[in-house]
């Protein structure tokens, strides 16, 4: 079925005789090939795909995207039309960014869809340049040498077909934690360190050399290149009338497998993770992994909850946030029965206190003495005081610094209070349940020393 | 001291405002030292210190400007109002006068600036803020050659005095500079610190009021791990 | 339309004269750094307002229109 010869309805038409979208019986996957893990090239790509579908001029494709719903994957989940509208009126210029930078030690999944999928993210980095009229394109990326290699090689690869509009440049993300922080990643588009801004005036309004940044994560990307050749109704077939779409997890199992798994936005948790079966208490069958005691959703600036309460709830915001979780980026880790929840959550915590970017006083001053008590709390008999230092600590940094480090760290901290609240009540008595103090949540090896290693 | 005519009157009174404004620039810098290491003068409010140094460096423009029109209409040497802008273009003493213009013109940058500083950018003022360390010294040579009233009797110890002030001010600012902590570093240090001991009950009435600053006792700073300085229950 | 006072807390490096100037809606916490309350200023305090932003030595103080 062709378009060629009605009059073009922009929204819809492409350029080119559709194929089939992606996705078996089950609608999935979308964004990883059917044949599993193995990259890409762009050979494959276009045969499956076809070249990326321009429309000539730009802002056509905004309304596709409000009517898909499409938020962004990068932890926020702002809707995509709005951040493309903004940006678009903000004032003449505009620069695009591909975040790829994720500095969420639990997370794979932009990682793992650059590596395989690159060329979709790329389609939707020029399609989002056109959106907004573009011509000035970035990606960033954490400095690891073979992923820039492999994307330098998938540029390489598309300029000699002449598919890209706009030429990319790739930016190096130092690998730190904030470092795909909106602003953070500003300021080293900018040539400075990758620390978070103040956020007047927005990143969208004059983020890169002052002019209106529009900065969309890479799973966002690759979405919006299949919206903008299937449609916002294919889209919409899956997931949740209000949170449509399929999304790249990265799914911890209590065993320590650690997988990028496409699901469905809606999908139960227990789909995802082998949390055992609600109805029947949560026993570990025998042969089966570990069971879980708690699962972490949205990574470390998300939220624990109660291996029993995730059982019975679904990957959506709108099941999530009343206990005060969310969907986040999609990290999912389930925490085996057989650690101590609050020494893991003390570990997290000094990582996180630990990249602080060391500007604001609130945070620098505030996420170290949680952590502190936090390891207080962790060890036998803490001091009386702590969970009431603690307490006035998260009250005190929340919501006063430039960026969200100390709010999503309170969450963090916070839950675990709630979660693992058992746990510390027995440590105040000198006992712990765990049998092993094998760290479970993954960290780097290192944190930045000094200031170069923000750059 | 021979009678002071009206046009000798001028000249002295050029030298007079001159030496005045050398001391009102020497407690402006000292004041902008002690700002910017968070000090204060005892017993007083910290918005007294940035007060103080804001209306003294207005106060020495005032004395900078009787000081220039006096010497430029003292008859007794040729000295045009551009020579006092544009620097080293003097008949009398080019080079002496020269930096005075310099030091002029820094200072109005300076002034410039502040005067302005809600509405540029903080890059800005505070690129131009750092003149303030050019403009001292040039302001204190003009001074010494321009006339030999610096280099001899109470107003060669004046000036030697002075000289003294900014050094110690500006040592303390650099020695201080090398004890910050690098942002990289902070959050570490406050790690290292441990776990913050108890200590006295801070005297006041109720919630912490920020009506008394004199109880905050030290200011924050950016520039090493805070220590607590209020109980928690002070703070309820 | 009202404004309303923001700090920039990259900029601000607790030296205190806000909540000198401003009590009734600047207070500073355990480490010196400003708590801003969040709400308009009144217009009984535009004027202290604006001097705090003026007299901030690290011009980290702002009045900004409600975002």
């Amino acid at each position: 079925m062709t378009y060629a010869t009605a009059a073009p309805n922009l929204a819809l038409a492409p350029t080119q005789p559709l194929s089939p979208p992606p996705g078996g019986a089950a609608g999935l996957p979308r964004l990883l090939p059917d044949r599993g893990a193995v990259p890409v090239d762009l050979r494959t790509h276009l045969g499956r795909y076809g070249r990326p579908p321009y429309r000539g001029r730009r802002r056509v494709l905004i309304p596709v995207m409000q009517e898909s719903g499409l938020t962004g994957r990068g932890g926020a989940a702002f809707p995509v039309h709005r951040k493309l509208t903004a940006v678009v009126e903000a004032g003449t210029r505009p620069i695009v960014i591909g975040n790829g930078a994720e500095g969420e030690p639990a997370s794979d999944k932009d990682k793992a869809l650059l590596w395989i999928s690159p060329h979709l993210v790329l389609d939707g980095l020029q399609l989002a340049a056109e959106a907004v009229g573009s011509q000035s394109v970035g990606l960033y990326v954490h400095r690891s040498s073979r992923l820039q290699e492999r994307l330098r090689a998938a540029l390489a690869e598309r300029t000699a077909v002449g598919i890209d509009r706009v030429p990319v440049e790739i930016i190096d993300a130092p690998p730190r934690f904030l470092a795909g922080e909106e602003s953070a990643l500003a300021s080293r588009a900018n040539g400075g360190a990758a620390r978070p801004a103040f956020k007047h005036p927005r990143v969208f309004e004059r983020g890169v050399a002052g002019r209106p940044t529009l900065v969309q994560n890479v799973e966002t990307l690759a979405h919006f290149a299949l919206i903008a050749r299937y449609g916002a109704r294919w889209f919409r077939s899956l997931g949740t009338a209000e949170e449509p779409g399929s999304m790249l997890c990265t799914v911890h199992q209590a065993d320590g497998t650690r997988d990028v798994v496409e699901t469905v936005l809606g999908t139960p948790l227990r789909n995802l993770l082998a949390l055992g079966d609600p109805a029947q208490g949560l026993g570990a069958p025998s042969g089966e992994a570990a069971a879980a005691q708690a699962v972490l959703v949205g990574g470390y600036h998300g939220a624990w909850l109660p291996a029993s309460m995730a059982a019975r709830m679904t990957l959506s915001n709108a099941a999530l946030r009343p206990a005060g979780g969310f969907v986040g980026a999609g990290v999912l880790v389930a925490l085996p029965a057989d650690r101590c929840g609050i020494a893991e959550t003390a570990r997290v915590t000094r990582y996180l206190a630990l990249e602080s970017a060391g500007q604001c006083g609130p945070c620098f001053n505030g996420l170290p003495r949680i952590a502190t008590v936090l390891d207080e709390l962790a060890g036998p008999r803490p001091d009386r005081r702590a969970l009431a230092d603690v307490k006035r600590w998260a009250g005190l940094v929340e919501g006063r610094g430039a960026c969200h480090h100390p709010d999503g760290t309170v969450r963090f901290v916070r839950s675990a209070l709630q979660v693992f609240r058992a746990e510390i009540d027995l440590h105040a008595q000198g006992r712990c349940t765990a049998p092993r103090a094998q760290p479970f949540l993954p960290l780097p090896a290192d944190t930045a020393s000094t200031d170069a290693d923000w750059n | 001291m021979n009678g002071i005519t009206g046009s000798t009157a001028l000249w002295y009174a050029s030298r007079a405002t001159g030496v005045v404004s050398l001391l009102l620039l020497t407690a402006v810098v000292l004041l902008g030292v002690l700002v910017n290491r968070q000090g204060r003068l005892p017993g007083l409010p910290r918005f007294v210190v940035t007060g103080l140094h804001r209306s003294i460096s207005l106060l020495s423009v005032a004395f900078i400007a009787v000081h220039v029109i006096t010497a430029i209409a003292d008859p007794y040497v040729s000295i045009r109002l551009t020579a006092a802008v544009i620097p080293f273009t003097s008949a009398y003493k080019p080079f002496w006068l020269g930096l005075g213009a310099v030091s002029l013109d820094l200072i109005a940058a300076l002034i410039v600036t502040s005067l302005a500083r809600a509405h540029i950018s903080r890059k800005l003022w505070r690129g131009v803020h750092w003149l303030a360390y050019a403009a001292w010294p040039v302001a204190l040579a003009h001074g010494v050659g321009s006339s030999t009233d610096l280099q001899r009797g109470l107003l060669l110890w004046l000036a030697v005095g002075c000289t003294l002030a900014v050094a110690g001010a500006v040592t303390w600012r650099l020695a201080g500079a090398a004890r910050d902590v690098p942002r990289a570093e902070r959050a570490a240090a406050t790690l290292a610190q441990g776990r913050p001991r108890p200590r006295a009950r801070l005297p006041h009435e109720g919630p912490a009021s920020p009506r008394r600053p004199a109880d905050y006792g030290r200011p924050a700073d950016h520039r090493r791990p805070a220590t607590d300085r209020l109980k928690e229950a002070d703070l309820r | 339309m009202k404004k309303q006072l923001h700090v920039d807390p990259t900029a601000c490096t607790g030296h205190g004269l806000c909540a000198e100037l401003v009590p009734e809606l600047i207070s500073l916490d355990e480490w010196g750094y400003p708590i801003l309350a969040r709400q308009p200023v009144p217009r009984g305090l535009d004027r202290e307002a604006r001097r705090a932003v003026t007299d901030c030595p690290a011009l980290a103080l702002k009045l900004l229109h409600p975002s």
